[in-house]
């Protein structure tokens, strides 16, 4: 057990400033805006709930909030599989590792702008390996005119992107499981998935949450990407949330119901990592006992 | 239950010129319980993983009852196993981690519950069943992958590598106890691995002891004690080890230093034989303080009271030397006589015992 | 080949193939880009990779990008550490929800604080600057940085912050002296973790700056949205985009899955 000491908190407390003066003062101010009208900048009217309420009535918010989670829905169904096959199939050490595990880590480290123009430039019908390709096949693909393509290829790039994390993350889970419950398993007499189901999968949960979190998180923040690559459209097939946001910040400048649609987001987001993290923390603790 | 034979058994790991483990024969007799005792790295835990089928060796056979199993997985040849760290699938039941191995068998489930109810109260967890194995204590665990071995009908052998290493010290005497009623019980073969001399002499009714990719010795621990076969077994089974002096042979007698110490013929016809250097083994056990018969004259070093025992150190030949005394002898000067029991003398020739 | 490589080794060229294409264009000129269909450049040229490192507006913005990146990455890393360790060994009032509430920072799209972040910048005269930006993505690296390092932490044994104590070290000597080079693993991870963020992201970078911190990612967008693309430098910068980042991994490549690993699970 860990000793009780509230010395800690000087410790914590620059973290806690830095932190703070990021996050406290501009979230205040979100909120300040978000209850009042403003007109001018001299000019401020308390609305009180008023913006909420437009907000929440909004059929174009949620529209946004409908595609925003069937797309978090669609990557992270496709990315966690995806992420644990991939891990499985690595090499555990040795230079075919390396070169593995740098190469799928590389879509990790390109800006997300970049990421954005590689894939415009990739899926272009006309300049395109990708769309050129898929054109070659017989598709009519154009993923600037059709919703359905352009949606498709916000999650193939998507999938592209951030696949290779939870593969790292769960890479990293597998290398940490002891030799001896493989040969036990052998003993044991289990077939290749009860290995799987009963041995890498348990051992990969921590993990797997944390990867599961922060995709949750981003994917429902991403916002550079799509807007790159099809500036949300066509029509608004690929405008998330944080698009729409910012088209009316900064696009309409409607400053209140922008800020009450930011608080809105920022609640649904932190109720769900609420939900992550408890799970977590039960995890943890389960651990600890065992 | 099976008779496990090794025969010209060796392996070397792909890449490595040396053996891992020499090329050896021998036999572990159906219902033994064996101890394979051997500093790390000696090539204990590759003849367990050979034994149990982890491992396929690169020359020999492993005979089960005179079958042939080198090859085969290891989940055909009916070994458990019970490994240092405690093996348990977390998710589930202690009920069902019991099942697991009879489950993969296909079995059909009112077979598998009687079996895990059967094993459950040989090894008392009964009342766990229900419990998740998650939270169980480390000893526990162990329990129950010994019992996952045992759950399997016509277990061949148990084999153990380390198994008390992540448990207390406190309870480790109660789970050994536990170990040896199972066998009693059940009358398995065990094999158990372990670099503690203690835990192999109180467990096993044959020590295996290895050193250096070899087995050097196959007894009882009287055995291990009274004749050891190699200055290996002398000075690491022992508490001090056997004293080891190198020695000359002079016509009827035994040249240390300057002083002699006479043998009778037969024994002194048969070192003659030898033509290589010698070294006189014996335990300080068998040395007593003596005033007439043959004796060697030694300096004084030290005497440590260690309760029941006194221990003393002395200096022979230029050779330090240790002689266990009764806890009320007492030395009075700076020299004494020691004189060796004839019978636990002991010589050895490049390490191996030659009479 | 075994068989279970297959599947790797088909994703990997999935993963391969849209930056290879990129660099494959980064070395053709216009004419060819829009012209012909080539699988590799027909006439190479490195007119496109000239024109960024001749350029001050373009290669001025990598080295906006660096200074911020490593800032930050500094800043995020030296706050973090001290705050992990206090997770790591002691209860504390609030703990819990401290940690939450760090957390929750990396959970806030950066597109909610856009508009208070350039007013609160603007007011205490860091608009435009590289520390704006630093501070900014602190945001989200620094409950990151924590979250790793306290993992890391919790792997090594309290006995020895113990025996140092006993020793006469004083908190700071042994922090520094003791404690900072048995992580140095993790530290290695915290900061790979913080560069990566830091580097990929642009919403924040592009908002707080105009012209003397303008990020190299910004720099890209408005050459993006001009008339008559200009594909080949397009491309060209992108790909010394992910240099940085390639040689990051290549450096840390054996530390990666491990940093995960010993993460707060």
């Amino acid at each position: 057990m860990k000793p009780i000491n509230n010395k800690a908190w000087l410790l914590v407390l620059p973290v806690v400033l830095c932190v703070a003066f990021s996050a406290v003062i501009p979230l205040m101010t979100v909120v300040n805006y978000s209850v009042q009208d403003i007109l001018s900048p001299e000019q401020k009217v308390f609305v009180g709930t008023e913006w909420f309420k437009t907000v929440l009535r909004d059929p174009e918010l949620h529209g946004a909030l409908l595609r925003q989670i069937i797309f978090s829905a669609t990557v992270l169904a496709i990315e966690i599989p995806l992420g644990i096959m991939l891990a499985l199939a690595l090499p555990a050490a040795g230079w075919r590792s390396s070169l593995a595990l740098v190469l799928l880590a590389m879509p990790l480290l390109i800006p997300q702008n970049v990421v954005g123009t590689i894939w415009q430039i990739y899926g272009r019908t006309d300049i395109g390996l990708g769309g050129v390709a898929l054109h070659a096949l017989g598709t009519e693909y154009n993923y600037a005119s059709n919703s359905l393509h352009a949606w498709l290829t916000v999650v193939v790039m998507d999938v592209w992107h951030w696949t290779p994390l939870i593969a790292l993350l769960a890479f990293a889970g597998l290398r940490a499981i002891p030799e001896a419950y493989y040969q036990a398993a052998r003993i044991d007499g289990a077939s290749r998935w009860a290995v799987f189901r009963y041995i890498q999968l348990p051992k990969m949960r921590g993990v797997l949450l944390i990867g599961l979190l922060l995709r949750f998180m981003d994917s429902f923040m991403i916002y550079t990407e799509p807007f790159v690559l099809t500036g949300g459209g066509p029509g608004n097939a690929t405008t998330f949330l944080s698009q729409y946001l910012t088209q009316k910040a900064v696009g309409q400048f409607d400053l209140g119901p922008a800020a009450a649609f930011s608080l809105v987001y920022f609640l649904i987001i932190l109720l769900a990592c609420f939900v992550f993290y408890t799970l977590l923390q039960q995890s943890q603790s389960a651990d600890q006992k065992g | 239950m099976a008779k496990i034979e090794l025969v010209g058994l060796g392996h070397k790991y792909p890449g490595n010129a040396d053996y891992s483990l020499q090329p050896q024969t021998m036999t572990w007799q159906d219902g033994g319980a064996y101890a394979l005792l051997g500093p790390s790295g000696c090539g204990k835990t590759t003849l367990l993983n050979i034994i149990s089928g982890l491992l396929i060796p690169s020359e020999g056979q492993v005979l089960f009852d005179g079958c042939d199993v080198t090859r085969l997985p290891t989940e055909q040849r009916n070994i458990a196993q019970v490994f240092q760290f405690p093996v348990i699938y977390d998710t589930m039941t202690v009920f069902d981690n019991l099942a697991f191995p009879l489950r993969n068998r296909k079995l059909r489930e009112p077979e598998v519950k009687s079996r895990v109810q059967e094993i459950a109260e040989i090894l008392d967890l009964t009342g766990d069943l229900k419990r998740r194995a998650a939270g169980l204590s480390a000893e526990e665990k162990q329990i129950i992958s010994l019992g996952r071995g045992l759950v399997r009908k016509d277990v061949a052998a148990v084999l153990f590598d380390e198994p008390l290493t992540v448990i207390d010290p406190h309870v480790k005497w109660l789970l050994r106890r536990q170990l040896k009623r199972i066998h009693q019980q059940l009358k398995l073969s065990l094999i158990y691995v372990t670099h503690d001399q203690i835990e192999a002499l109180t467990f096993a009714d044959q020590v295996v002891v290895m050193y250096e990719g070899q087995v050097v010795q196959m007894g009882t621990p009287q055995d291990l004690f009274e004749t050891p076969a190699h200055t290996f077994v002398g000075h690491f089974i022992g508490s001090p080890g056997m004293n080891l002096l190198p020695c000359q042979l002079e016509g009827q007698s035994i040249r240390l230093g300057t002083q002699t110490l006479p043998i009778d013929s037969a024994l002194a016809g048969k070192l003659a034989s030898i033509g290589q250097p010698l070294t006189l083994g014996i335990r300080p056990e068998f040395i007593q303080l003596a005033e007439d018969g043959p004796t060697l004259d030694a300096e004084v070093l030290r005497l440590e009271d260690l309760g029941t025992v006194k221990l003393l150190t002395a200096q022979l030949a230029g050779q330090t030397i240790k002689i266990k005394l009764g806890e009320h002898a007492s030395v009075n000067s700076d020299r004494v006589r020691l004189g060796f029991t004839p019978a636990r003398t002991m010589f050895y020739a490049d390490g191996r015992r030659v009479a | 080949m075994k068989k279970r490589y297959f599947g790797l080794v088909l994703y990997l060229v999935f993963a391969i193939l849209p930056i290879y294409w990129m660099l494959n264009m980064s070395l053709k000129t216009n004419e060819e880009i829009t012209g012909v269909f080539s699988l590799w450049p027909h006439q190479l040229t490195f007119a496109n990779f000239r024109t960024i490192l001749t350029d001050p507006a373009w290669y001025g913005g990598y080295i906006n990008s660096l200074i911020y990146v490593g800032i930050n990455t500094v800043l995020s890393v030296a706050v973090a550490l001290p705050a992990a360790y206090a997770f790591s060994r002691y209860q504390f009032l609030g703990d819990k929800h401290l940690f939450f509430w760090l957390l929750t920072n990396r959970m806030s799209p950066p597109a909610v604080f856009l508009l208070p972040f350039f007013q609160l910048y603007s007011s205490v005269g860091l608009f435009d600057t590289h520390i704006a930006v630093a501070m900014a993505h602190m945001l989200f690296n620094v409950p990151l940085a924590v979250w790793i390092l306290e993992g890391f932490m919790s792997g090594i044994p309290r006995e020895i912050d113990e025996t140092a104590y006993i020793d006469g070290y004083s908190f700071p000597r042994f922090f520094l002296r003791i404690f900072i080079p048995l992580i140095g693993a993790g530290i290695g991870v915290t900061a790979f973790f913080c560069f990566m963020f830091s580097w990929v992201e642009l919403l924040l970078a592009r908002t707080l700056t105009s012209v003397n911190a303008k990020p190299i990612v910004a720099i890209m967008t408005r050459t993006v949205s001009a008339a008559g693309m200009d594909w080949g430098v397009l491309a060209a910068a992108g790909v010394l985009t992910i240099v940085p980042g390639a040689l990051v991994i290549w450096f840390v490549r054996n530390y990666i899955a491990k940093g995960f690993a010993m993460g707060r699970v």
